[in-house]
C-alpha cells in the first residue's frame, strides 16, 4: 500500500468507464449539430442551423421559461423551509421532533410515482387545476430533503455558544437568528437553493403527472419526441440547458467547499 | 406562559437576558414574563409551515390514496358512490401479472444495483487509494454526467440504441452487419443497461466515503506484519468498506425499485416495470382506486426495505 502510484489496470479502467460515461454526452452534442434529424452514421455534414431555429421555436422556449419559473418558485420555497426545519434539528427540542424530521425527510424515498399520483389525487379532490403551481408543490416536497440536510449540516458545524452570546449581550431570538445565524449559514442556504434548483430543473416523473397544459421542458422534451423532425431543434435546447445546469452545479459545490 | 414556553426551549438559550430586550408587545402584556414569548412565537413561525406544507402535500395525499384503494367501486366521480371494500387488494391478488411484474421489477433493481455497485468499486478505490493529488479533479469528471439531466441522459441511450441509432448505423456502415439489430432497444435489457449508466457515478459516492475513512496506519500495521496486499484487501479493506457498499446498494435500489420513466422511454412494453402500470392506471385506463392500490403495494416494499436497510447500515456511519 506504500506504492501511491495508480496499478495501470486500474487506472485503465477508471478512464474507461469515464469515457463511457461521456460516450452518450458527446452523441447528444454531435446529434445537435447534425444536418440530419436522425443521428446515423455515416453523418451527413456539421450545422448551428438547429440552435438558430431554436430561437424562432416558441413552444420550447415557452417550455424553457415555465421550467425555470418552476425551478426559481419551488427552490425558494424549499430553501426557505429548509431554514426551517433545520434550525428547529438543531436548535430546539419538542415532542413532536421525530415526526416532523420524519415528513421531511421521507420524500427522499417514496417513489416519484407514488408521490406523483397521490398528488394528483388531492389536487383533484380539491379541485384545483394542474398547473406549474402544481408542479412547484410537488418539487418542492422533494427538494426539503436537500435543503434541509445542507442547512443542518452547516448548522451543526458552528458552535451554538456564539448565539448564546448575542443573547447575553441583549439580542433577542428573532435578531439574534437574523443577525448571527443567518449570515453565518448564508452559503449553505446558497449552495441549498442551487440544489433544489436544479432538482427541479430537470424533473420529469413528478411533472408528468401535475403539469396539465402547461409543459416544463423535460414534459415538453417528452411529448415532441415522436416528431423526429423536432427533435434536433429540442436536443440543441437541452444541451444549452446541460450547460447552464452544470455552470449552476459548480457554484453549488463551490459554496459548499468553501464553508468546509 | 413559562410552562408552554418549554417546548420551544432550546438547549442555546439562556434564562438570563435584560429585560430591555422584551418586543414591545410583550412589555405592554405585562413585566416579569421571562423574555420566553418571543422564542415561543420564533417557534411558531419555524414550526408551522414546514409542517402545513408536508402535512397538505405529502401526508394528507399519501393518506388520500390509502383510502383510494379500500374504494369498492371503481368509476364514478370521485367522492359519489364511496363504498369500502377491499375489491382492488383482492383483484391484485388474484392477477398473477401484476405480482409477476413486481417480482420482475424487484429483479431487475437487484440486478441494476449489484452491477452498479461492483462496477464502482473500483473506481472509488482508484480515487481512495491511487489517484494522488488529482483525486479531486477525477472525482468531478466522474460526477459531471451525474450532474447532466437525467432525462437528456436517458434519450441519449435511446439515439444510441434506436434502429438507425448510433450503434446500428456504425455497425453496418463499418460492415460488421447487414440488417439494423432490433433486439437493442425497446426491452429489459436496454432499461438495465441505461440504468446502470445512469447509477455508476451515484453509487461510487457513499463508497469512497467508506474508503476514505479507513485509518491509514491498520494497512502499515498489517504490511508490518506481513500481509500481502491481496490480504489487506480482503482483510481491512473490504470488511470497512461494507457500510459504504451496503449505502451504495440501497440508494440505488430504492429508486428504481420505482422507476418508470426509463422503461418508457427505452423499455417499451416488452421492458415494463410495476412502477408502469400504476402510471397507466391513472392516466390511460383511469382506474384510480386501482391503481392506488398497486401504489400502496410499491410504498409499503420500498418502506420494508428501507426499513431492513437502516437496520444494516447506522446513518451515523454515512454522514462524513
Amino acid at each position: 500500500m506504500s506504492n501511491r502510484r495508480a496499478p495501470f489496470p486500474l487506472s485503465l479502467y477508471y478512464f474507461s468507464i469515464i469515457a463511457f460515461l461521456y460516450l452518450p454526452i458527446v452523441v447528444l452534442f454531435l446529434f445537435s449539430i447534425n444536418t440530419n434529424t436522425t443521428f446515423s452514421f455515416p453523418l451527413k455534414g456539421l450545422t448551428f442551423d438547429w440552435y438558430q431555429k431554436l430561437f424562432q421555436a416558441d413552444a420550447v422556449l415557452r417550455a424553457a421559461r415555465n421550467s425555470l419559473i418552476v425551478a426559481s418558485g419551488s427552490s425558494f420555497a424549499a430553501t426557505l423551509l429548509g431554514i426551517m426545519v433545520s434550525i428547529l434539528m438543531m436548535r430546539y427540542q419538542f415532542r413532536s421532533k421525530t415526526l416532523l424530521l420524519g415528513l421531511a425527510a421521507l420524500p427522499l424515498i417514496v417513489p416519484y410515482v407514488v408521490l406523483g399520483v397521490a398528488l394528483l389525487l388531492l389536487f383533484s379532490v380539491l379541485h384545483v387545476d394542474r398547473s406549474l403551481l402544481t408542479v412547484g408543490i410537488a418539487h418542492t416536497v422533494v427538494a426539503l430533503p436537500y435543503t434541509l440536510l445542507i442547512i443542518a449540516s452547516r448548522l451543526a458545524g458552528f458552535d451554538a455558544s456564539i448565539e448564546e452570546a448575542a443573547m447575553d449581550l441583549g439580542a433577542d431570538y428573532p435578531t439574534t437568528l437574523r443577525r448571527v445565524v443567518l449570515p453565518l449559514i448564508l452559503p449553505a442556504i446558497v449552495s441549498a437553493w442551487l440544489t433544489a434548483f436544479t432538482v427541479s430543473f430537470d424533473e420529469f416523473a413528478l411533472a408528468l403527472f401535475l403539469a396539465g397544459t402547461q409543459p416544463t421542458f423535460p414534459v415538453y422534451l417528452f411529448s415532441q419526441l415522436r416528431f423526429a423532425n423536432r427533435l434536433p431543434i429540442m436536443i440543441a435546447l437541452a444541451v444549452l440547458l446541460m450547460i447552464g445546469t452544470l455552470t449552476l452545479v459548480f457554484i453549488a459545490e463551490r459554496f459548499r467547499r468553501r464553508e468546509t | 406562559m413559562d410552562k408552554d414556553v418549554g417546548r420551544g426551549k432550546g438547549r442555546s438559550v439562556t434564562p438570563t437576558r435584560p429585560a430591555v430586550t422584551l418586543p414591545h408587545f410583550l412589555k405592554k402584556m405585562g413585566e416579569g414574563r421571562g423574555g420566553g414569548l418571543d422564542r415561543r412565537s420564533t417557534f411558531l413561525i419555524l414550526y408551522l409551515p414546514p409542517l402545513i406544507w408536508l402535512g397538505l402535500f405529502f401526508l394528507i395525499p399519501i393518506l388520500l390514496m390509502a383510502a383510494f384503494s379500500f374504494r369498492a367501486d371503481t368509476y364514478g366521480s370521485l367522492f359519489e358512490n364511496w363504498n369500502l371494500g377491499l375489491n382492488q387488494y383482492a383483484t391484485i391478488a388474484a392477477t398473477g401479472s401484476y405480482w409477476r411484474l413486481l417480482g420482475v421489477s424487484s429483479l431487475i433493481a437487484l440486478v441494476i444495483s449489484i452491477s452498479a455497485v461492483v462496477l464502482s468499486y473500483p473506481l472509488s478505490y482508484f480515487l481512495a487509494f491511487h489517484a494522488g493529488k488529482r483525486a479531486g479533479l477525477y472525482l468531478v469528471l466522474l460526477l459531471v454526467p451525474f450532474w447532466t439531466s437525467y432525462l437528456l441522459r436517458v434519450m441519449a441511450w435511446k439515439i444510441m440504441l434506436g434502429t438507425d441509432g448510433v450503434i446500428n448505423s456504425l455497425l453496418m456502415y463499418t460492415g460488421v452487419i447487414k440488417a439494423p439489430l432490433e433486439a437493442l432497444l425497446y426491452n429489459r435489457s436496454a432499461v438495465i443497461l441505461t440504468l446502470i449508466y445512469v447509477w455508476i457515478p451515484f453509487a461510487a459516492l457513499p463508497i469512497l466515503a467508506a474508503l476514505q475513512r479507513i485509518e491509514w496506519t491498520l494497512f502499515e500495521a498489517a504490511a508490518d506484519l506481513g500481509a500481502r496486499p491481496f490480504h489487506q484487501f480482503m482483510r481491512i479493506t473490504l470488511p470497512l468498506s461494507l457500510p459504504g457498499v451496503l449505502a451504495a446498494f440501497f440508494m440505488v435500489f430504492i429508486p428504481t425499485i420505482g422507476e418508470y420513466v426509463t422503461p418508457l422511454l427505452v423499455g417499451g412494453s416488452r421492458g415494463f416495470m410495476y412502477g408502469n402500470i400504476i402510471q397507466d392506471f391513472f392516466t390511460k385506463a383511469a382506474n384510480w382506486p386501482l391503481g392506488s392500490a398497486l401504489s400502496m403495494i410499491m410504498l409499503a416494499a420500498t418502506l420494508i426495505l428501507v426499513f431492513i436497510a437502516t437496520r444494516l447500515i447506522k446513518l451515523e456511519d454515512l454522514l462524513q
